[in-house]
C-alpha cells in the first residue's frame, strides 16, 4: 500500500478568547498552527512538547473531536470533511484512541466485557453473543489480562489493568492506527514499562500504527520511529528517532532533551548547565506574533527571529527544522558525554 | 533567622523516625499504609524517599508530622532534634511545624490562597508566628523570592496566584516554605505537575537551598529527579523500606531486587536502547493484604523458598541497608 493512512495538511485550530469590552473585536488563541504530518501503515509517530503546546488539541482535531479552523485531514487518501458522517465513521472504524486516565476512560457502570462488546458492536455491527464473547476473551488475553476480568467493573481493577482494558477496547475491532494521548503518563514506572511493551507488541504483531503523544521523551524514544516537536502549536522540528535524539537541531528540542533528568547520578555534573532555556512558557500571546514562537525564550534569538517566522526546511540529514539560526549552534553529537554507547 | 540557633548537636540526626506505623480506618477494616518504618534525616542532606503509588511514601511523612487525615492513625516515635513530635505533649510539634519544618506539596495551585497577593501570603507566614514585624516581613518576602530565582520579584509581590504560571506558583510555594528559614523541608512530588524544562529550574532552586544547609526530604516516584539531587535514597514497597543507600551506590549496584527492577523499568534517553523495557510482572499487594513472607516475593525474579515464609528484616552494614534474603549485593560491599 502506497497511500499513507493519515495525512494532515495545514491543520489549524483556534479557540476564542474573551473579547475586550462589549463591542471589542473577538480575539483568538491559535492552539494548533498549520501542522503537517503523515503516518504510514505500521508507522509510529511521536508528538512531544510541553503543556500548552497543542499536542492534545492536535490529536482531538485528528479524531474529529474539535473543529479545525483550517487545513485538511485525509484517511487512506480520501479527505475527511466536516459533516461527512460516512467518511468520519469509516475513519473511526480504523482509528482508535487511548487516553491518559485509565479509570476515567471506562464507563464505571459497565463491566470490562460490556465496554468492549459495545465498542465492537458500534464498529462492526451486531453479531452473535458467543462470537462477541470469544472476541472479548481473545482480546483480553492479547493485552495480557485474564479473560475472567471481563465480568469485573473498572473500580475493581488496578490502574495498570484499567489501561490494558482501555487498550483492549480500542483494539478489539482491529484498528489500523491507535492515537495514544499521554496513555502511559499516569502510570507507575513498573506498570508504564509493561504498557509500553504491550504497545510495542501490538505494533509488531498486527502492524498497528501509532500516533503517540507524550511529554515523556524517553518513552517516545522507546516506541516511535519518527518524532515531531511542537512549540506553541507549531512544528519546530521533525526527524527520525535516532536523528532527533542523537543530534537535535532546533534550540528548543535541545533544551527539552537537556532538561530530562536521567536516572544516573554519574551524569549529574554533565547534565547540569545544559539547559539553555532561561524562562518558561508564558501565557499564550493574543494575536499571533510575527516572529518565531520560541524567540522569547531562545538563547540565539536575534532581530530576524523576532520579525519573521521561520518555515520548516530540510537539513539534508533527515531533519525538518523551523529555525533561522540552527546552523550556528555547535554540533552536539551526543546529548550526554557520560553515556556514550 | 537561622543564625540565632545553636549548632551544638551536630552528631544527632535532625529527624529520627523509629518504628512508625500508619493505618487508616476504612469500611473494610483497618488498613496499614506504613509498617514499622525507621529512618533518619541528617542536617543539610537530601534524602529521597522513592516508591510507586500506594507504597506509603507520602503517608510516612504526613504521619510523622501529625498531618494524617481524620481516619488515620500513627504509632511509633518521631524525634526532631531529640524532641518527641508525636508524644502527649503537643508543644514540640507545634513549635517545629511550619517554622523549622516546612512542607511543599505537589499541586502549586492548591498550596496558595487565590484571593491574596503573593506578598501578603509570604508575609503572613512570618507575621502569624510573630517572627518579624510587618516592614521586615515584606523585605524577607522579597529576599526569599530572590532566593528561589523568581523573575521580577518586586512585581510578583503585588500579583495574585492566577497571574503566575505553574512553575512560578511552585516557586512561590517553595518560597513560602523557606520564609521562616526552616532546618527541614519535606517536598512531596514537588515537580511532578511541571514540564521538564520548569522541573529542571525548580530542582536547581531546591539544590541551592540544600547547599545553604537546609535538610531536604524529597518524596517522589521519579528516579531521574532522585539521581539529580539526592544524597541518600530510601526505597519503599508495600509500606516498608526495602533498601536505603547513598545515591551512587544505589544506582550503580541496587541491593534489593525491587530496586533493581524499578531502575530497569525506566526508559532512558542517554543509554543504548533495549528492545523491551524490563517492567515488573504482577501488581503490588493491595493495602491491607500482606503475604506472610516478603511483600515483594510474588513478583520477585530472585525469590527463594525462605522469602515466602519469613519476612526479611532490614540488615544494616555501614551506609547501606537492605531487607532481602536473596540480596543482589552484600550491604557495605561492592557489587
Amino acid at each position: 500500500m502506497s497511500a499513507r493512512l493519515l495525512e494532515v495538511r495545514g491543520l489549524t485550530v483556534r479557540f476564542p478568547l474573551r473579547s475586550e469590552g462589549l463591542l471589542g473585536s473577538r480575539r483568538w488563541f491559535t492552539a494548533v498552527d498549520g501542522v503537517e504530518l503523515g503516518v504510514a501503515a505500521g508507522q509510529s509517530l511521536g508528538i512531544v512538547g510541553e503543556s500548552g503546546c497543542g499536542k492534545s488539541t492536535l490529536a482531538r482535531a485528528i479524531l474529529g473531536l474539535v473543529e479545525p479552523a483550517a487545513g485538511s485531514i485525509a484517511w487512506r487518501g480520501s479527505s475527511v470533511r466536516r459533516g461527512d458522517a460516512a467518511g468520519l465513521q469509516r475513519m473511526r472504524r480504523e482509528l482508535q484512541v487511548v487516553f491518559q486516565d485509565p479509570v476515567g476512560s471506562l464507563d464505571p457502570r459497565m463491566t470490562i466485557g460490556e465496554s468492549m462488546a459495545e465498542a465492537l458492536i458500534a464498529l462492526e455491527g451486531p453479531q452473535p453473543r458467543a462470537m462477541r464473547d470469544a472476541r472479548v476473551a481473545a482480546t483480553l488475553q492479547e493485552v495480557g489480562l485474564d479473560p475472567v476480568l471481563a465480568v469485573r467493573y473498572p473500580h475493581e481493577l488496578s490502574g495498570g489493568q484499567c489501561q490494558r482494558a482501555a487498550i483492549a477496547r480500542a483494539v478489539i475491532a482491529r484498528p489500523a492506527m491507535l492515537v495514544c494521548d499521554e496513555a502511559v503518563s499516569a502510570l507507575d514506572v513498573s506498570v508504564q514499562a509493561q504498557i509500553v511493551n504491550l504497545l510495542a507488541d501490538l505494533r509488531e504483531r498486527h502492524g498497528l500504527a501509532l500516533l503517540f503523544i507524550s511529554h515523556n521523551l524517553a518513552v517516545v524514544r522507546q516506541l516511535c520511529d519518527e518524532v515531531l516537536v511542537l512549540y506553541l502549536g507549531r512544528v519546530v522540528e521533525r526527524a527520525p528517532r535516532e536523528a532527533l535524539f542523537a543530534a537535535p537541531r532546533h534550540p528548543y528540542t535541545r533544551a527539552l532533551l537537556a532538561a530530562v533528568p536521567e536516572p544516573d547520578p554519574a551524569a549529574r555534573s554533565a547534565g547540569r548547565g545544559l539547559n539553555e532555556v532561561q524562562s518558561e512558557l508564558t501565557a499564550p500571546p493574543g494575536p499571533a506574533s510575527a516572529g518565531c514562537a520560541f524567540a522569547a525564550r531562545c538563547p540565539l534569538a536575534d532581530q530576524r527571529c523576532r520579525s519573521a517566522s521561520p518555515t520548516l526546511a530540510a537539513d539534508g540529514a533527515g531533519h525538518l527544522i523551523a529555525c533561522h539560526r540552527w546552523r550556528e549552534l555547535p554540533p552536539r553529537t551526543s546529548l550526554r558525554p557520560a553515556s556514550a554507547p | 533567622m537561622r543564625s540565632t540557633r545553636g549548632r551544638a548537636d551536630v552528631g544527632m540526626p535532625l529527624l529520627e523516625i523509629t518504628r512508625l506505623s500508619v493505618s487508616f480506618a476504612t469500611p473494610r477494616g483497618v488498613v496499614a499504609a506504613v509498617r514499622e518504618v525507621s529512618l533518619e534525616v541528617r542536617r543539610g542532606e537530601c534524602l529521597a524517599v522513592v516508591g510507586e503509588s500506594g507504597s506509603g511514601k507520602s503517608q510516612l511523612f504526613l504521619g510523622s508530622l501529625g498531618l494524617l487525615a481524620a481516619s488515620g492513625r500513627a504509632q511509633g516515635t518521631v524525634r526532631f532534634e531529640g524532641r518527641d513530635l508525636l508524644g502527649s505533649d503537643p508543644a514540640p510539634l507545634r513549635d517545629a511545624l511550619g517554622t523549622r519544618i516546612a512542607m511543599v506539596a505537589q499541586d502549586p495551585m492548591n498550596a496558595l490562597t487565590p484571593h491574596l497577593t503573593i506578598g501578603r501570603q509570604l508575609g503572613e507566614v512570618v507575621l502569624e508566628r510573630g517572627l518579624l514585624e510587618a516592614g521586615q516581613a515584606q523585605a524577607r518576602a522579597l529576599e526569599t523570592l530572590r532566593a528561589v530565582r523568581m523573575p521580577d520579584p518586586e512585581g510578583r509581590l503585588r500579583q495574585y496566584p492566577h497571574e503566575l504560571s505553574g512553575g512560578q506558583r511552585q516557586r512561590v510555594a517553595i518560597a513560602m516554605a523557606l520564609m521562616t528559614g526552616p532546618d527541614l523541608l519535606v517536598a512531596d512530588e514537588p515537580t511532578t505537575a511541571l514540564d521538564v524544562t520548569v522541573q529542571a529550574q525548580v530542582l536547581d532552586v531546591l539544590r541551592e537551598a540544600r547547599d545553604r544547609g537546609l535538610a531536604l526530604v524529597l518524596v517522589t516516584h521519579d528516579l531521574g529527579v532522585v539521581a539529580g539531587i539526592a544524597d541518600r535514597v530510601a526505597v519503599m514497597y508495600a509500606g516498608r523500606i526495602v533498601e536505603c543507600a547513598p545515591v551512587r551506590e544505589l544506582f550503580a549496584a541496587p541491593a534489593h531486587p525491587y530496586t533493581a527492577a524499578l531502575l530497569a523499568s525506566v526508559p532512558r534517553l542517554g543509554a543504548a536502547q533495549p528492545r523491551r523495557l524490563a517492567g515488573i510482572e504482577g501488581q503490588p499487594p493491595r493495602p491491607g493484604d500482606e503475604p506472610p513472607g516478603c511483600s515483594f516475593a510474588p513478583r520477585c525474579p530472585s525469590v527463594v523458598a525462605r522469602c515466602r515464609a519469613e519476612r526479611p528484616g532490614l540488615r544494616v552494614v555501614g551506609e547501606r541497608s537492605v531487607a532481602c534474603h536473596a540480596s543482589l549485593v552484600e550491604p557495605g560491599g561492592g557489587p
